[in-house]
């Protein structure tokens, strides 16, 4: 028997690291079901094209405003009924997906980039620059950033591309600071005063040291900032400077369908619950996330 | 202490200078202000002629000190919709915004602070894992969804409450709630976790080998202590909820500094705007400084003496 | 005299993830008007839980069980929570190891000094403030009219103990649990508390238990002491009687630990108990001790010793005599020296 590979009494008796990982993911249940809502969702936005009955633009006068199925004037040619112009309900909810989530993940990502470096920067050097930073967050901060999204869209005009980058550049803020106060204490720690004493180079800390060791902390905003982004869009576009029609984002949905919501309520109820499905599934995840990554579970 | 002061005063002003500026340039530079107000049927000489009478041929630079110089004294200009002063929009409008927000952060903290003492008090109960829940919800729900919910259940069906305008004070309490409720969650999990805290401190296991009754020491000794942090972050909420406001007054329609906001923002009406971007980011950080004092007023550990 | 408060077979258990833990094992004594009990042992003996399980002040999952505990005339095991908070802070009360954390720092000295008296009297409030300026000069806190108007954080440690005593009298109680009062201090100041504790006891007639794991204490205040190891209580008599010939095997170890001054010789070595306190989960076989200690034989395995009586107030726990303990003393000093 070869006795180069060590083992030692514990790790034949206590179960092994990948396992206890596993015991834990798969005993906490919420983020599971965040989990499972949100592959859900990206798999309906993926294969949009081939889960819609029906054209999301295609309208139809005559078919307006029919209820759903479960309606007793309702049928199974439009399962969830259709809006005021006759389009089809369901097409335009499995279509609206694709909108949240790109826009999610986009504005996620660009913020993400954004506060990371002024966290990380603010973090690692310190002092003046630190100043500055934290003067950049106070300020992000005490902007209305509703009204200045709104003013921005309606002067440039809006699109999806304007969107996500209003959302991606107003956003950042919590990255930055859970970045920031992260990098700070992970710069304190021996192993980075190491890697300098050997003359590592600060972008070279920077990127193999410290991101590394603040990964964790940044998925978990990551993924609570997206939830954010898709609830903006959704605020945004139903304030009518959002995305613009006629494209199925939920939010335009809602209010497009907010003259008609006293007597076909489903035009708002539907949009507004998937879209509340899918925000509560991403916190799920991002919460979870945060139980799984915490030093004291490890 | 005073220097202290001072200090954070200089910031503040300094962080809404910055905002003013930012906006400014935000809003001159993302279209042509002239070409809105002249609208789309205006020739390129009309648009010059719009251009002239409101002095948007000066240089950027020129504009904004012209602006800031006037705005401290406070004149806002005159709006280029209504052509009434902005300050007189503004004055009729902030007292509904503010009432609003006072209403909306009475309610989540009416709402929050009982169940966060009572989850604290009974740690991974059923009425824990309620509360735990109920703010993960609260977190998920859009507001202007939310808001149209309340409208249709209460508004409609039970024909319970108003749903539109500011007449009286029930106006007032669906918006409230629809705006408030957001800031319910940060605030149950900050009471509950303080309350977890301090419960297990040294100074309650006094009160109790006092004799005191479990209510005293509950909220007379527990309560004070937790809720110092509460306070601080309900300053800073508050700030928040009037820059969001915007949403909750559109769907209600009701007549406070966002609805206007978003009216002047539909009608390009630029002066506005600016002008509520300035004093909505003055309010935040007077509210910051806020904070503080209140931290420093309600535990003395802080205070310089 | 009878016996102000008496305590038989009080127990105390945790359920924990290892068991049921029982750091408490049917521990008995008395206290009388006047005495200055020591509950002497090192830390995780379980003398300050059997402090709080007097008090009823144990954690919430913690169980209490006693064939006995009387107090002042009241069988405190029959006692419901209300009744019991009336006791507390009155007729007994407690101070504790930090006092540093255990004055809350929002209200003035003077809130949380009347608060406690007004609680348990029907008194207004300056009546209260007066008697709290009489306290605290009493505890030997100068300036103390103007203390009322100060916060915790504005006072030392020795200062805040002082506060902490004065509290603790507001009621006149008839008991003063002191849970070790002066570890968290400064020497100096550790002997002005426990001159100003032994003052107390002497002129209000008050009953102490005093809480240490410190010897020196208990010869320098102490009228009797009760030693405690793994959570048993091992030896019982007056401090003189203890430290002059201690019974118990361990007694006799801690003894040894100390130098005393002049009588400890130069490069004598010091004594040590070898080994460590074994775990209080689940219930043991025989002595507790027995594993640490030069006497054991092949019965204190198996046996379960009980605490035996010397003479009245004079008992230990162990199944040798004194007179064959100081026997194998002698014979092992003799073939080790």
């Amino acid at each position: 028997m070869a006795i180069d590979t060590f083992v030692s009494v514990e790790e034949i008796l206590a179960p092994g690291r990948g396992a206890q990982l596993r015991a834990r993911i798969f005993g906490h249940t919420t983020i599971l079901i965040g989990a499972g809502v949100v592959m859900f969702m990206l798999a309906v936005a993926v294969l949009a094209p081939w889960l819609a009955p029906d054209d999301p633009f295609a309208q139809d006068l005559s078919q307006r405003l029919l209820p759903p199925v479960w309606h007793e004037r309702g049928s199974w040619t439009h399962v969830l009924g259709t809006d005021q112009l006759g389009r089809d309900y369901l097409s335009r909810l499995i279509y609206g997906s694709r909108i949240s989530l790109v826009v999610g993940a986009s504005a996620a990502a660009m913020s993400a980039l954004i506060g990371t470096m002024l966290g990380v920067f603010g973090g690692y050097f310190g002092g003046r620059v630190d100043l500055i930073v934290g003067f950049i967050i106070t300020t992000r901060l005490a902007m209305p950033v509703i009204l200045v999204a709104l003013a921005v869209a309606a002067f440039i005009g809006s699109s999806l591309e304007i969107v996500i980058a209003v959302l991606g550049l107003l956003l950042w803020d919590r990255f930055a600071v859970v970045t920031r106060s992260a990098t700070m204490q992970v710069r304190s720690l021996d192993y980075i005063a190491a890697a300098r004493a050997i003359g590592s180079s600060t972008s070279r800390i920077i990127l193999t040291e410290i991101l590394p060791n603040i990964a964790n902390a940044l998925v978990v905003v990551a993924t609570l900032e997206m939830a954010q982004a898709i609830l903006l869009e959704a605020t945004l576009s139903f304030l009518g400077l959002g995305i613009p029609p006629p494209a199925p984002s939920w939010g335009l949905m809602i209010a497009e369908g907010k003259e008609y919501m006293f007597f076909s309520p489903w035009v708002i109820t539907i949009p507004g619950a998937t879209l509340f499905a899918l925000v509560l599934a991403i916190n799920l995840l991002g919460d979870g996330l945060r139980d799984i990554t915490a030093p004291e579970n490890r | 202490m005073l220097a202290y002061c001072i200090k954070r005063s200089v910031v503040a002003l300094m962080v809404a200078v910055t905002v003013s500026i930012i906006s400014f340039a935000l809003l001159h530079l993302s279209g042509d202000l002239a070409q809105s107000l002249a609208g789309p049927s205006a020739t390129a000489a009309d648009v010059e002629q719009v251009r002239k009478a409101y002095g948007l041929d000066r240089p950027i630079v020129v504009q904004y000190a012209d602006w800031i110089a006037r705005a401290v004294r406070g004149d806002f200009g005159e709006s280029f919709f209504l052509k009434v002063p902005v300050g007189e929009l503004l004055a009729d409008r902030l007292p509904i915004t503010l009432t609003l927000g006072i209403c909306a952060l009475a309610f989540a903290l009416a709402l929050s602070l009982p169940l966060g003492v009572l989850a604290a008090v009974r740690p991974n109960s059923w009425l824990d894992r309620l509360a735990l829940g109920l703010s993960v919800l609260g977190q998920a729900l859009p507001s202007f969804w939310f808001a149209l919910i309340l409208i249709i259940i209460f508004g409609l069906k039970l024909r319970w409450l108003p749903v539109s305008g500011n007449a009286t004070w029930e106006h007032f309490v669906l918006p409230a709630i629809a705006l408030g409720y957001y800031a319910t969650p940060a605030f149950m999990r900050l009471t509950r976790a303080g309350m977890l805290e301090v419960l297990a401190s040294d100074y309650i296991r006094t009160a109790r080998a006092k004799g005191l009754r479990p209510l005293t020491v509950l909220f007379k000794h527990a309560l004070r202590n937790a809720i110092i942090p509460v306070v601080a972050v309900a300053a800073v909420q508050f700030g928040f909820m009037l820059g969001g406001s915007i949403v909750i007054e559109s769907v209600f329609s009701l007549h406070g500094v966002g609805y206007l906001g978003w009216e002047a923002i539909s009608r390009a009406d630029f002066p506005v705007v600016q002008a509520i971007v300035l004093i909505l980011a003055c309010i935040y950080v007077l509210l910051t400084l806020l904070a503080d004092m209140l931290n420093a007023v309600l535990d003395p550990r802080i205070r310089v003496h | 005299m009878s016996a102000l408060l008496e305590v038989e077979q009080l127990d105390v258990r945790i359920p924990v993830i290892g068991g049921i833990l029982h750091p408490v094992r049917a521990v008995s004594l008395s206290i009388r008007r006047g005495d200055m009990l020591c509950i002497v042992g090192e830390s995780g003996c379980g003398k300050s839980l059997t402090s709080l399980a007097l008090m009823n002040l144990l954690p919430a999952r913690a169980q209490r069980s006693a064939q006995r505990l009387v107090f002042d005339g009241i069988d405190l095991l029959r006692l419901d929570e209300r009744a019991m908070s009336d006791l507390r802070g009155n007729a007994m009360a407690m101070i504790f190891q930090e006092p540093m954390t255990s004055l809350n720092p929002c209200y003035t000295i003077g809130t949380q000094l009347t608060e406690t008296l007004r609680r348990h009297r029907p008194v207004a409030q300056r009546a209260a403030r007066e008697h709290a300026v009489e306290l605290l000069e009493k505890v030997g806190i100068t300036g103390a009219a103007d203390r009322l108007s100060q916060y915790p954080h504005q006072l030392s440690g020795g200062l805040r103990q002082r506060v902490m005593i004065a509290m603790a009298l507001m009621c006149d109680p008839k008991l003063l649990i002191a849970d070790e009062p002066t570890t968290a201090l400064d020497v100096t100041v550790q002997a002005q508390i426990l001159h100003l504790l032994a003052a107390l006891r002497r002129e209000l007639d008050m009953a102490v238990m005093l809480i240490t794991h410190d010897l020196g204490i208990v010869a320098r205040v102490g009228t009797h002491a009760a030693v405690m190891y793994a959570g048993e209580i091992v030896e019982t008599g007056t401090a003189a009687e203890v430290f002059a010939r201690p019974a118990h095997p361990y007694t006799q170890g801690l003894l040894r630990c100390v130098p005393v001054p002049g009588r400890t010789k130069r490069r004598a070595r010091l004594g040590s108990i070898p080994g460590l306190v074994p775990s209080l989960i689940g219930d043991p076989q025989g002595c507790a001790f027995r594993n640490r200690c030069s006497h054991a034989f092949a019965d204190c395995a198996s046996t379960r010793v009980t605490l035996a009586e010397i003479s009245p107030g004079r008992s230990y726990r162990c199944l040798l005599s004194p007179e064959r303990l100081a026997e194998n003393a002698l014979a092992a000093a003799s073939a080790g020296a």
